[in-house]
C-alpha cells in the first residue's frame, strides 16, 4: 500500500540524517543528552507533519513563483506555534534546545520535503511522508544522542522530561571517567562521521 | 565599551570563540555541502558575508522599529525569516542587473542563503544577545555582529575547503568517503578550535 510506503521509506531507506543528509545544524547541537533529541525531534515533526499537509491542501492554488516563500511562511507559522507552546508548558526543555526551536524554519529537511514531495502528492501521502520523515529524523537524533550520552556523561536519558525529572539509566559503572569531548563540539562532529560511515557499509552489504 | 574594543571583541569571538560553524553549529548545509572546491566555498563565503551583513543590519531595524513598539516581538521568527528571504531576492535582482559577472559568480549560491541557518540565528542571536555590561546590541553592533559571522563562517568554509582539495589524492576506505569523512575532519577542526573557548572577555 502506497500510504505505509511512504511512511516507512523515511526511517531508513531515504533516512533525512544519514542518507540524504539534511538537518544537520539540529542534529549536532541538540544531541548531547536523549531528553533533548527527542524534544527536538518531536518539534520538528510536528512542524514536518503539519506543514506537509497545509501545502498539499494549497498546491493547487500556489503559484508557482511565489511557492518557495509561501511554503517559508507556512513553516514559520507552524514553528512559532512549537515555539510560544514549548515556552509555555516545557519551559525547561524550551530552554535548552534554545535558539534551534526557532531555527526549525530554516531546517532544510522540512523545507525540502515541501518542494520535493508535499507540493506534488495528495494530502494523505503528504501526512504518511511527514510522519515517517519526522520519526527518521527523531530516531537518527536519538542514536546519535544515546552514543554521545553514554559517553560523555555515562547515562541514558537523564535529565528532565515534560516535568519529570528522570536519574536515567546508568549505562557506565559508577567509576567511569566521563569523555567530556562526546558531548562537546568535536565529538558530535566525529560520532556523526562515524555513524554515517558504518550506515554506508551497512547498506552496501545489504545491496550487494 | 569604545567603538574599536566593541570590534576587536565581536570579531575575535565571531571568528574564534564561538565560531558559528565549529562552535554553535548553525550553516552546517553549506560548509558540508559547499566545501569540495577552494573557488566555490569562496563564492558562497562572499554571497554569505554579504547577506548576513545586510540582514543584521535590516532585521535590527525591523525589530526596534516595527515589532517592539508595537509588542509583536513573538511575530519575530516569521518578520525576519521574510525580512531575509526579500532581502535574498532583491539582491539577487541588484545584482543581476548591474554585475553580470558577480552574478555568475555568486548567483547559484544566493537562494541557498534565504534557507541558511546561520544567516537567521544572527539575527535572532542580535535580540538576545547583550554586551557583558548587559546592554543591548545597537544598530552598528548588530550589523557588524553580523559582518563578523560572515567573516568567521567564511573563514572556517575555506580551511575546510583546502583541506578537502588535498583528501581527493588521499586513500580512504570506500565507505567513509565523501560526507563522512567530512564530518570527522570537521571535528578535528573543532577540536582544534575548541582551544580558543578558554579566553575571556
Amino acid at each position: 500500500m502506497r500510504f505505509i510506503q511512504e511512511l516507512l521509506k523515511g526511517l531508513i531507506k531515504e533516512n533525512p540524517i544519514f542518507v540524504i543528509v539534511l538537518g544537520m545544524c539540529p542534529t549536532l547541537a541538540t544531541s548531547t543528552a536523549v531528553n533533548n533529541a527527542v524534544g527536538m525531534g518531536l518539534a520538528a515533526t510536528f512542524v514536518l507533519v503539519c506543514s506537509n499537509i497545509m501545502i498539499a491542501v494549497v498546491k493547487g492554488i500556489t503559484p508557482d513563483k511565489i511557492r518557495i516563500p509561501i511554503f517559508i511562511v507556512v513553516i514559520a507559522t507552524f514553528v512559532s506555534i512549537v515555539d510560544m507552546s514549548m515556552a509555555a508548558f516545557v519551559p525547561a526543555l524550551s530552554k535548552s534546545l534554545g535558539i534551534f526551536i526557532p531555527l526549525i524554519v530554516v531546517n532544510c529537511i522540512i523545507l525540502g520535503r515541501a518542494e520535493a514531495f508535499a507540493s506534488k502528492n495528495n494530502v494523505l501521502n503528504s501526512l504518511a511522508d511527514g510522519i515517517g520523515m519526522g520519526l527518521g529524523f527523531t530516531i537518527s537524533l536519538t542514536v546519535v544522542a544515546t552514543i554521545r550520552e553514554i559517553l560523555g556523561a555515562g547515562t541514558w536519558g537523564a535529565g528532565k522530561w515534560l516535568s519529570w525529572e528522570w536519574d536515567g539509566i546508568r549505562v557506565m559503572p559508577q567509576s567511569y571517567d566521563p569523555m567530556l569531548i562526546a558531548i562537546l563540539a568535536p565529538g558530535a562532529f566525529i560520532t556523526l562521521g562515524l555513524l554515517m560511515g558504518l550506515m554506508n557499509k551497512m547498506m552496501k552489504r545489504t545491496e550487494g | 565599551m569604545n567603538l574599536f574594543a566593541k570590534i576587536f571583541f565581536l570579531a575575535l569571538s565571531a571568528l574564534f570563540i564561538q565560531n558559528f560553524v565549529l562552535s554553535r553549529f548553525l550553516g552546517l548545509c553549506p560548509y558540508l555541502g559547499v566545501s569540495k572546491k577552494i573557488s566555490s566555498a569562496f563564492g558562497m563565503g562572499m554571497a554569505v558575508i554579504f547577506v548576513m551583513t545586510m540582514a543584521g543590519a535590516f532585521c535590527f531595524l525591523v525589530d526596534a522599529y516595527l515589532l517592539v513598539p508595537y509588542q509583536l516581538q513573538y511575530l519575530r521568527t516569521i518578520a525576519f525569516i521574510l525580512t531575509i528571504a526579500a532581502l535574498v531576492q532583491f539582491v539577487e535582482m541588484v545584482i543581476l542587473k548591474n554585475s553580470p559577472a558577480l552574478y555568475k559568480a555568486l548567483g547559484v549560491y544566493l537562494p541557498l542563503i534565504t534557507t541558511n541557518c546561520a544567516v537567521l540565528g544572527v539575527v535572532l542571536l542580535n535580540t538576545t544577545q547583550s554586551w557583558p555590561d548587559g546592554s543591548a546590541y545597537s544598530f552598528l553592533d548588530a550589523t557588524l555582529n553580523g559582518f563578523f559571522s560572515g567573516v568567521g563562517f567564511t573563514f572556517v568554509l575555506l580551511l575546510m575547503a583546502g583541506i578537502r582539495e588535498r583528501l581527493e589524492s588521499a586513500e580512504i576506505p570506500d565507505c567513509m568517503k565523501g560526507m563522512p569523512i567530512g564530518l570527522i575532519l570537521a571535528g578535528c577542526m573543532a577540536l582544534a578550535f575548541w582551544g580558543f573557548m578558554g579566553f575571556k572577555m
